[in-house]
């Protein structure tokens, strides 16, 4: 019974920072821009919500986390959109670069011996009556801060993209940005706006594994959630509510090994860490009409387009 | 004197990369508050300080590389958006090793051939599914190798830890290839293997292919303009792209399978420090140009030896490397769009999106050669 409780708890948990990064993700593709650079600025949010967290108490780190965030989203897109380069390969720079740099400031920062430092955390705020519900009471009604703003962006940005004017000229540009051109659209703007929502929520992400999760920085800590979350955008289908659904999946997914765990099963585990990946791969093959990627998304829109 | 020019033109871009790297590299270890001479120092000492350094660290770390690179700008060039050079990698490793402790120690040099084959045709297969993915089902490769990148690095876990573990168990790694099965060393007193014997000779092969073949003709045509390609030149562009795509793997394949038969001698998770992501800027910095990736893989490679002795002797952080190789990357793309201003003398590659996108928008040139 409670073992129940704790795995939803831990799914939810899991798929938090998941949900930030891939809602911020779900917004820059939508314009066409994909940023494989994600990798990078959750690490780097990572790094900054810790750094902050023991001056400015862990609330005011998440918000640095995200400004950290918006700076790496920055250099993206002074690269991938301003001077119109390749957008895989400037993300891939930007990975490297923020895996690279925090590594190296985290021990200039704190020393060899920096490993068991450890920041204040978000403490879980429940909210009377409904976080004694059982099973699902903890799990949806007891959580920090960062999972109820992540639960508030999912109807927010579903608005701005379907029901505001900045969300139409988004998703324009991310199926035709020739056309959205003429039809007075700056793609080049829009997709910079997007892109920056992007990064402050690849931070955003960064600061909740750190400020509400471990508690602590490692080298390399962001452990492939930059992708998970582009894949969870894919299998979301490029909704926010797909998206929400689908990070919840990955959120179980990768708590079943706690479950395991907690039951002592020999399981393979890795089978299940890789199969949300597998049944990604297998709904993009069988996506159709508007369940399909942006039709301009990754196209070098800026490309030879230098005044 | 006109090759002369050509030939400085060419080289002008990477040392611009390169230099600009190292002054950002060296601004960081001055702000951080390093010994800057003492920490390059080092760097210089563990990349090239002796033949011995040379050959055990800087072209036994530039050979995985060399192929993955190799990889990378094979695709690359055929317009493929290939970013899942390091799984690729990964599936050739773990074949090699499931051939290598499988079969019989007699089998000698034969057996290690074996191995490498089955590395050749596992990277080529993992590549394959997304080569599909993009050819049938129109998924996007950048998002289908990313997916692929993390199923093998969690399949490998599993094999370590299932079918192919040691035999006592208690390591998640497999059992030693045996002495006779693996990559003979070529210079005594070192760690260099033949492997990068086969990495130059791919090199050779890639370059002579590319240029002076129709095939390579045929898929450098694709790359640069797909549309003009298809309907001028009466080329098959979804079969040639499939083909790039497949070769691109089992030459990151055979990174793997030589990585895992010359240097490691077993199969674990961590196999790769993410040579499939530095082969983007190994390729990159070669202008994908496969005789010039050797360079740039030695390049990198002397980089990511250095760095280890780096952290020995200097104690600099060794993730100063991955900010060394993003700032290669990044200067490369800024020196592209300057190139660009300044009249297009550069263009590295434009068609780098899939034949069905945007294809009047982006302008093409074919001769990188």
């Amino acid at each position: 019974m409670s073992t129940v409780a704790d795995f939803l708890d831990a799914s939810v948990r899991s798929a938090t920072p998941l949900l930030l990064a891939a809602l911020g993700e779900t917004v820059s593709e939508r314009s066409g821009v994909i940023n494989v650079g994600l990798e990078g600025t959750i690490i780097v949010g990572c790094l900054a919500g810790l750094a902050t967290a023991t001056i400015v108490g862990p609330t005011a780190a998440l918000a640095a986390a995200a400004v950290a965030g918006l700076i790496f989203a920055i250099i993206f897109a002074i690269i991938a959109i301003w001077i119109g380069a390749d957008q895989i390969i400037a993300g891939t720079a930007i990975t490297m670069l923020g895996l690279g740099l925090t590594g190296t400031l985290y021990r200039v920062l704190y020393g060899d011996a920096g490993a068991a430092l450890s920041s204040p955390t978000l403490a879980p705020i429940g909210i009377p009556m409904l976080q004694d519900v059982p099973l699902v009471g903890r799990a949806l009604f007891r959580q920090p801060l960062p999972t109820y703003l992540a639960v508030a962006l999912v109807p927010s940005v579903w608005w701005w993209l379907n029901r505001t004017h900045s969300g139409l000229a988004m998703r324009a540009t991310g199926e035709n940005p020739a056309a959205a051109r003429s039809s007075g659209i700056s793609p080049r703007r829009v997709q910079t706006i997007a892109s920056l929502f992007g990064g402050l929520c690849g931070g955003l992400a960064g600061g909740t594994l750190v400020l509400a999760q471990v508690g602590t920085f490692a080298e390399g800590m962001s452990a492939g959630r930059g992708f998970i979350a582009i894949a969870i955008v894919a299998l979301g289908r490029w909704s926010p509510l797909g998206a929400a659904m689908a990070a919840l999946f990955f959120g179980m997914a990768s708590a079943l090994q706690f479950l395991f765990q907690a039951l002592d099963l020999k399981l393979p585990y890795q089978i299940f860490l890789a199969f949300p990946y597998l049944l990604t791969l297998v709904a993009l093959a069988f996506a159709k009409g508007r369940y399909r990627a942006p039709a301009a998304l990754g196209a070098r829109v800026h490309a030879g387009d230098i005044s | 004197m006109q090759t002369v020019a050509r030939l400085l033109r060419m080289l002008l871009e990477p040392i611009l990369a390169i230099s600009l790297s190292l002054i950002a590299v060296t601004l960081l270890l001055a702000v951080s508050g390093y010994s800057v001479t003492a920490a390059l120092s080092a760097l210089w000492h563990g990349a090239f300080g002796s033949w011995s350094v040379i050959a055990s660290g800087t072209l036994v770390r530039a050979t995985p590389l060399l192929f993955a690179g190799l990889a990378v700008a094979v695709a690359f060039r055929a317009g493929i958006l290939n970013i899942g050079a390091e799984g690729q990698l990964l599936a050739g490793a773990a074949a090699a090793t499931a051939v290598s402790v499988t079969i019989s120690p007699a089998f000698g040099i034969a057996g290690t051939c074996l191995a490498l084959l089955a590395g050749i045709a596992a990277g080529g297969m993992w590549a394959g599914i997304a080569a599909v993915l993009r050819q049938q089902f129109g998924v996007l490769e950048v998002i289908s190798t990313i997916m692929l990148n993390v199923i093998m690095l969690h399949l490998t876990g599993l094999l370590v830890r299932g079918p192919l573990q040691e035999s006592t168990a208690t390591f998640p790694q497999s059992a030693l290839i045996d002495e006779a099965l693996r990559l003979p060393r070529i210079f005594p007193g070192t760690r260099l293997h033949a492997g990068v014997v086969l990495g130059f000779l791919s090199a050779a092969i890639l370059a002579w292919f590319l240029r002076s073949t129709a095939g390579g003709f045929r898929l450098r045509m694709t790359g640069a303009n797909p549309r003009a390609a298809a309907s001028a030149g009466g080329i098959d562009v979804a079969r040639v792209a499939t083909s790039a795509f497949i070769v691109s793997g089992a030459i990151a394949g055979l990174g793997g399978a030589v990585e895992v038969t010359g240097v490691t001698y077993a199969l674990y998770e961590n196999l790769s420090p993410g040579y499939g992501y530095t082969a983007i800027a190994v390729a990159l910095l070669a202008r994908l140009n496969p005789v010039a990736a050797i360079g740039s893989a030695v390049v990198f490679g002397a980089l990511e030896a250095g760095a280890a002795a780096m952290q020995r002797d200097a104690q600099v952080p060794a993730g100063m490397v991955s900010v060394a190789e993003a700032c290669v990357i990044l200067v490369l793309l800024a020196t592209e769009w300057i190139g660009a201003r300044a009249g297009g003398w550069s263009t590295l590659f434009r068609g780098g999106t899939p034949p069905t996108k945007n294809p009047g928008d982006l302008p093409a040139t074919g001769d990188l050669a």
